[in-house]
C-alpha cells in the first residue's frame, strides 16, 4: 500500500503532505509539537528569488510560479502580494557589487534581476534614505503571510486526506520487512515511504538512521511594529548589511534580514540578543528616517537547519532507503516550500524527480568516517 | 558591574533597596514612574496623608530618598538578559546597565473583566481610574456606574466619594455563596483584623454617601461609538441604566511579564487563579540571580511586598557574600512572622473575591488590539486550536502592541472551557521582550553608545 509518514509539521512538511496526498498517497503528518511551531510560523515571509545561491535559482523560478497560483494550489492567496523584493545600494562599493551580481546572474540565462538607479528607487521607495543610489530589484516576487500560509497549507492537506498528528515526538526510524516504522512517544507509524522535514532536529533523525550529515542551526532575529499607515510597498534588503523591510497587509512592519538570536536546540528555545539586535534597528532608521519613533512590538527568533554551503539537503537517505531527507533550507525556504514539497513527494512515490533539486542531495555533507 | 538592579519602586522595591544599602550594596533602581511608589502609593509624595498607612508609605519613600541607591525614574525597563543585563528606556534613548542581581518587583496587573461592550470608550478598569485621581485629581462626571468586584473596586469608591465625586451605583458580579465560603477563612482574617476593619468601613463610606449596592449578573456595556448605558440582570430581571461611565474590576494578577519572557519557572495559584513565579522563601526564581519580590510574585497586598521586599534584600546580600546565613535568617526571623500575620488574611480575601471565571458572550472582545471575540477564540478551539500560542495563527489574538498582557488570562479562561479542560493545563502566550513597548530609534541607539 502507498502509505507514507511525513516528520515535521512545518511548511515543508505540509507542502510534501500535501502534494503526495493528491497523488493518491495515505499520508501521517507527525508534528512534535504543533503546526507551525518554529520557523515555519514566524519567518519573514519573503517570496524571493532575488539574490539567491545560483544552484536554487531553478527550483525557486518554480516556485514562483506556483506562488502565483497559490490560491489554485493551497485554496488560500496567503496574503502573498508580489510587490516586488528590491536590494538597495548605500555606496559605490554596494552598486559594483549589485552590478556584478546581476551580470552573473543573466550569464546562466535568468533575467528576473535587474539593476535599476537612483530615480527608479526613489520612485519605488519614496520613503528611503537619500543616499541610497541604486538596487537590484525582482519585480515579481514579493511577500506572504507565513502564518497564514501555513495554516492554508495544513487545511489544504487535510482537505487533501492527510492525517495530522500533533504533539507526538519521533524517536527513531527503523527498517521492517515490509517497509519502514517511526517509533513515536505514542506508538509506532509503519510507511513504505518517509520524509524528514523536521527543520532544526532534522539532522538528529538522520545521524539515527546512521547519515552522518553536517549540519548546523540558526535563529534569525525578527522584530515586528504597531501598525502604520502604508509607506512601503516592495521587501527592502540592503547590500552591505542584513536587512529584510517588509509592511504586512495589516500595517505593521516585518524587520529580518538575518542577524543571529542565542538558540538551544534541545530545549527547543530562541533568545533575541538586543545588543546584535540595536544594529539592524540602526540599519532600518538609517535607510528609512522616518520610522525613528516607531513603537517595536514583538521580537523573536525561530530555530531552523544551516548547511555548511546555505543550500538544503534533498534527497533519499543513502543509509535507509525509503527515507527522504528534505531540510536545511539555512533562512530561505519559505519561497521554495510550494515546489520542494512537490519535489519531495515525488521522490518519495517514484523514486526520481525531473524538478531541479539534484543539486541539494545529501551526499556531499555527508563525511566518511575512517572505520 | 551593579550588585543590585531593582525593578520597580513600589513597596516592595523600595524597602528592597532600603534593606540592600544597610548591607553596603550597591544598588540601581528603575521605574516608569515620574517618582516612587508604585501603584499602591502613586504620588505620595504630592498628597497630604491621610491615615496611618499614607504616612508610613511617605516615611518609606522618605528613608529610600535619603539611603543611598541610585534610581533612575520615567525609566521603563523593556528587557532583562540572563546574564544580568538590564535594557531601558529613558528620555528617547535606551540604556543598558549588568547587575549581579535582579529583583523583579513590578508588582500587580488588574484581571480583565471582559463585558460585552468593554472597549467603548467611556468604559475603563477602576485602577486606571484611580491612578488618574492620585495623580491628577481626576474624578469622573456624569452617570457613573462600578462594577466587578475586589477591594480596589470598594476603595476606589470611597476615594471617590472622598474628593467629591458621585457614583450612580456598584454592580456587584461576585460570585453567589463567596462570602458564606469566605467565613471558613474568617479565624485566618482575624490575625491581620486591620483588613477587615477597613473594608467593612469602606462598605459603610460607600452606603453612607447613598450609591446603591447592586447584587447583578450578564453586564454589558452599550452605544454608539461611546458607553450611553449598562444593562444587567439583578433579583428583579434585566435592567437597563443610563451610563457615562463605567469602571470595571475584578482583583489583581501578579505582573509575570518579565519572569515570564526570562523563562522563569511558573505555578498556578488556584485560589488567586493566576500564575506567580515559582521562588524559594528568599523569592529567588528558577533563573539563576533573578529574584522576585511584592506582589508580582503572588498577591499579598502593600505591607506583605514591603516585606518580602527586605526579606529578598537579606537573601541577596546573602548571596553576595555581604552578610552570612546566619546573620541573614536572624534578620528575616521577625519579618516572615510579621508577614505570615498580613498573608493571613488571604484565604479569606481569596475566597470573598473568589475571580470571576469569565465566559465572555461570543461577541465581546477578549483581545482588544485585534479585535477577536470570544466567539472567534471558541472558533479557532473547534478547529483544532489547544492553546494561546496557536490561537495566534488561527485569528491573531495576542498580536498587538500589549503582547497579550491584557488577554492572556482572558483567552485561555476561554480556551480551556472550549476544550472542557482545566485552565492552568492550557499554555499561556509566550511572551518575548521587549516586554514594554520599545522605539526602533531607541533601540537604535543602543547601537551607538
Amino acid at each position: 500500500m502507498d502509505r507514507a509518514v511525513v516528520i515535521g509539521g512545518g511548511l515543508h512538511g505540509l507542502s510534501t503532505a500535501l502534494h503526495l496526498a493528491r497523488m493518491g498517497w495515505t499520508v501521517t503528518v507527525l508534528e512534535r509539537r504543533h503546526v507551525g511551531r518554529h520557523s515555519s510560523g514566524i519567518n519573514a515571509g519573503g517570496v524571493r528569488r532575488l539574490g539567491r545561491d545560483v544552484r536554487e535559482i531553478a527550483l525557486s523560478q518554480i516556485a514562483y510560479e506556483m506562488w502565483h497560483d497559490i490560491v489554485g494550489l493551497v485554496g488560500d492567496d496567503c496574503a502573498f502580494i508580489p510587490s516586488g523584493q528590491v536590494k538597495v545600494a548605500e555606496s559605490a562599493a554596494d552598486m559594483d557589487k549589485l552590478a556584478a551580481r546581476e551580470a552573473e546572474v543573466r550569464a546562466l540565462g535568468w533575467t528576473h534581476e535587474e539593476l535599476i538607479g537612483r530615480e527608479e528607487v526613489r520612485r519605488l521607495l519614496p520613503a528611503i534614505a537619500p543616499h541610497v543610489i541604486g538596487a537590484l530589484i525582482c519585480r515579481g516576487d514579493g511577500a506572504a503571510n507565513p502564518m497564514r500560509t501555513v495554516m492554508a497549507f495544513r487545511r489544504a492537506a487535510l482537505e487533501a486526506g492527510a492525517e495530522l498528528v500533533e504533539g507526538v515526538a519521533v524517536n527513531a526510524i527503523r527498517r521492517t520487512p515490509s517497509g519502514l516504522a517511526v517509533d513515536t512517544d505514542r506508538g509506532s507509524y509503519e510507511a513504505t515511504r518517509v520524509a524528514n522535514c523536521a527543520g532544526a532536529w532534522a539532522v538528529h533523525i538522520a545521524h539515527q538512521v546512521g547519515d552522518a550529515i553536517t549540519c548546523g542551526v540558526k535563529a534569525s532575529m525578527m522584530m515586528v511594529t504597531e501598525r502604520l499607515p502604508r509607506f512601503v510597498e516592495p521587501t527592502v534588503g540592503a547590500t552591505a548589511r542584513p536587512l529584510s523591510f517588509k509592511q504586512t497587509e495589516s500595517g505593521t512592519v516585518v524587520i529580518g534580514g538575518g542577524r543571529q538570536g542565542r538558540c538551544d536546540v534541545e530545549t527547543e528555545t530562541a533568545v533575541v540578543d538586543f545588543r546584535n539586535l540595536a544594529g539592524g534597528a540602526r540599519t532600518v532608521t538609517d535607510l528609512f528616517p522616518s520610522v525613528r519613533d516607531v513603537r517595536i512590538v514583538r521580537t523573536w527568533c525561530g530555530i531552523e537547519a544551516k548547511t555548511p554551503d546555505e543550500i538544503p539537503v534533498i534527497g533519499e537517505s543513502p543509509s535507509c532507503p525509503g527515507l527522504i531527507h528534505a531540510f536545511g533550507y539555512s533562512g530561505h525556504g519559505f519561497q521554495l516550500a510550494p515546489a520542494a514539497g512537490a519535489a519531495v513527494a515525488e521522490l518519495m512515490a517514484r523514486g526520481a524527480t525531473n524538478l531541479p533539486v539534484a543539486a541539494f542531495a545529501p551526499e556531499r555533507l555527508i563525511t566518511r568516517v575512517a572505520a | 558591574m551593579t550588585d543590585l538592579a531593582i525593578i520597580g519602586a513600589g513597596p516592595a522595591g523600595l524597602s528592597a533597596a532600603i534593606e540592600a544599602r544597610r548591607h553596603g550594596l550597591d544598588v540601581l533602581l528603575l521605574d516608569e514612574n515620574a517618582a516612587p511608589g508604585g501603584r499602591i502609593w502613586q504620588a505620595i509624595e504630592r498628597r497630604t496623608a491621610k491615615d496611618k498607612d499614607d504616612t508610613a508609605a511617605q516615611a518609606t519613600v522618605a528613608e529610600f530618598r535619603a539611603c543611598g541607591a541610585r534610581a533612575t525614574f520615567g525609566a521603563t525597563v523593556w528587557c532583562i538578559e540572563p546574564d544580568g543585563s538590564v535594557f531601558w528606556s529613558a528620555g528617547g534613548k535606551a540604556e543598558v546597565a549588568r547587575a549581579k542581581q535582579v529583583l523583579v518587583a513590578t508588582g500587580a496587573t488588574e484581571r480583565p473583566l471582559p463585558v460585552p461592550g468593554w472597549t467603548l470608550p467611556g468604559v475603563m478598569t477602576a485602577g486606571a481610574a484611580q491612578i488618574l485621581l492620585k495623580t491628577s485629581g481626576l474624578v469622573p462626571q456624569g452617570r457613573v456606574w462600578l462594577a466587578g468586584q475586589g477591594p480596589l473596586l470598594l476603595l476606589y469608591a470611597v476615594q471617590a466619594l472622598a474628593a467629591g465625586g458621585r457614583l450612580a451605583g456598584v454592580i456587584d458580579l461576585g460570585a453567589a455563596g463567596a462570602q458564606r465560603r469566605a467565613l471558613s477563612h474568617l479565624g485566618g482574617a482575624l490575625r491581620a483584623p486591620d483588613y477587615l476593619r477597613r473594608g467593612l468601613m469602606w462598605r459603610r463610606k460607600v452606603a453612607k454617601g447613598g450609591v446603591p449596592w447592586i447584587r447583578g449578573r450578564d453586564l454589558r456595556a452599550e452605544g454608539d461609538g461611546r458607553l450611553a448605558r449598562i444593562r444587567f440582570t439583578d433579583v428583579h430581571g434585566e435592567r437597563t441604566e443610563a451610563a457615562d461611565m463605567l469602571l470595571l474590576h475584578d482583583g489583581v494578577m501578579p505582573s509575570v511579564q518579565i519572569t515570564r519572557a526570562l523563562g522563569c519557572a511558573h505555578r498556578w495559584n488556584t485560589a488567586q487563579r493566576s500564575w506567580a513565579p515559582q521562588t524559594d522563601a528568599w523569592g529567588r526564581t528558577s533563573v539563576a540571580n533573578v529574584v522576585v519580590a511584592g506582589d508580582g510574585g503572588g498577591i499579598g497586598g502593600a505591607q506583605a511586598a514591603a516585606i518580602s521586599g527586605r526579606i529578598a534584600a537579606l537573601g541577596i546580600a546573602a548571596t553576595l557574600g555581604r552578610i552570612d546565613d546566619a546573620a541573614r535568617d536572624a534578620a528575616a526571623s521577625g519579618l516572615w512572622r510579621e508577614q505570615a500575620k498580613h498573608l493571613a488574611v488571604r484565604p479569606f480575601l481569596d475566597a470573598l473575591f473568589a475571580p470571576l471565571v469569565p465566559a465572555p458572550a461570543d461577541d465581546a472582545i477578549v483581545c482588544r488590539c485585534e479585535e477577536i471575540t470570544a466567539g472567534r477564540v471558541r472558533e479557532a478551539v473547534s478547529l483544532g486550536c489547544l492553546g494561546a500560542n496557536q490561537l495566534k495563527a488561527f485569528t491573531r489574538a495576542g498580536m498587538g502592541p500589549c503582547q497579550g498582557r491584557m488577554c492572556s488570562a482572558t483567552v485561555c479562561e476561554v480556551i480551556a472551557d472550549a476544550r472542557g479542560v482545566a485552565v492552568e493545563t492550557v499554555e499561556p502566550y509566550r511572551l518575548r521582550f521587549p516586554t514594554k513597548p520599545l522605539t526602533l530609534g531607541e533601540l537604535a541607539s543602543l547601537h551607538d553608545g
